[in-house]
């Protein structure tokens, strides 16, 4: 019996619509992608309000405080009592003063939970007044308008 | 001289194409791991410095509009006020709804650089226990509306607070 030797064969798969698909979902993250050093916190559930919007240009000399339903404050990425955050504040100041900042330029933008107490806000915002900050920012994430 | 008869037709150039799927892998595994979902935020600005003791308000501002927002022991607003008369509505929204319209009213059309809204001044008086979101949603009734384009205008931006004051306390 003759046995016919075949030939070794190389089956490939057709790669075409994988790359296609591929590369449309690279178009798709690149578009989203946002590089802006935001500062959020998992924790603190903003108040929602449909004329917050973004500002035009980004603060000067920004610092965030965030505020937690619980009275707490979360800056540079510590938790602070509001008694603690005084001392914060006034290092702060001090710190910008040796910058040749002007501390009444410096923005302080509060990112308050929703249901955390306004008393306990504007107690914030006295700390920082007492530190001669003058500049602030109630942040609120952007409703949408039907 | 011998010409070979190659069988150019079925000659096929292949492209190595693993490196290239190793790259767009990559960039692709990059772009999943660093998406993050944003929501778009604002702000509403104060400009609060820290008043003297002995500071009175000065003679020629218009005295601000004062409105008081009172909470129950939960936080959840119970009462608006706009200088001393309370606003209907049941809902925080219609209440809401009522101090934006009784602004509008107040203000009238006069909307604009050097009008009336951007000399006049709002001072909130809130209680201590109240949710903040209620703040901010009076700041939005006060600072102004969405247009039908779209776009934002602006009625009151001066704003400031009032010490805050015991839940349920009086006007």
């Amino acid at each position: 019996m003759r046995i016919n030797r075949r030939k070794s064969e190389i089956h490939e798969g057709d790669l075409t619509p994988m790359i296609d698909m591929t590369f449309q979902l690279i178009a798709f993250f690149m578009v989203l992608i946002n590089f802006t050093d935001t500062v959020q916190d998992e924790r603190i559930k903003l108040p929602s309000s449909k004329l917050a919007r973004p500002p035009d240009a980004p603060w000067e000399t920004p610092i965030t405080l965030q505020l937690t339903k619980e009275g707490r404050v979360v800056y540079v990425g510590e938790t602070w009592s509001i008694d603690q955050l005084k001392t914060q504040m006034i290092n702060e100041a001090t710190l910008l003063k040796y910058q040749k900042k002007s501390v009444s330029e410096a923005t302080i933008i509060i990112r308050a939970d929703a249901t955390a107490k306004t008393g306990v806000v504007q107690k914030v915002i006295e700390i920082c007044q007492e530190a001669q900050f003058e500049k602030f920012a109630l942040r609120a994430k952007q409703e949408e308008v039907l | 001289m011998k010409i070979r008869n190659y069988d150019k037709e079925h000659e096929k150039i292949e492209l190595q194409m693993t490196p290239m799927i190793d790259i767009v892998f990559q960039l692709l595994v990059f772009f999943i791991m660093t998406f993050k979902i944003v929501t778009q935020e604002g702000d509403f600005n104060i400009k609060m410095p820290l008043s003297e003791p002995d500071a009175g308000a000065p003679i020629d501002t218009l005295p601000p509009l004062k409105v008081r927002l009172q909470a129950n022991s939960t936080g959840i607003l119970s009462g608006v006020f706009l200088n001393e008369t309370s606003l209907g509505g049941s809902t925080a929204k219609e209440k809401f709804d009522q101090l934006h319209i009784q602004i509008l009213d107040l203000i009238g059309g006069d909307i604009g650089p050097e009008s009336g809204a951007e000399e006049a001044e709002v001072e909130f008086s809130c209680d201590y226990d109240l949710h903040y979101e209620y703040v901010i949603q009076a700041i939005t009734s006060v600072s102004g509306y969405v247009g039908q384009d779209g776009s934002v205008i602006k009625l009151i931006e001066k704003i400031r607070f009032a010490a805050p004051r015991e839940s349920g306390g009086g006007l």
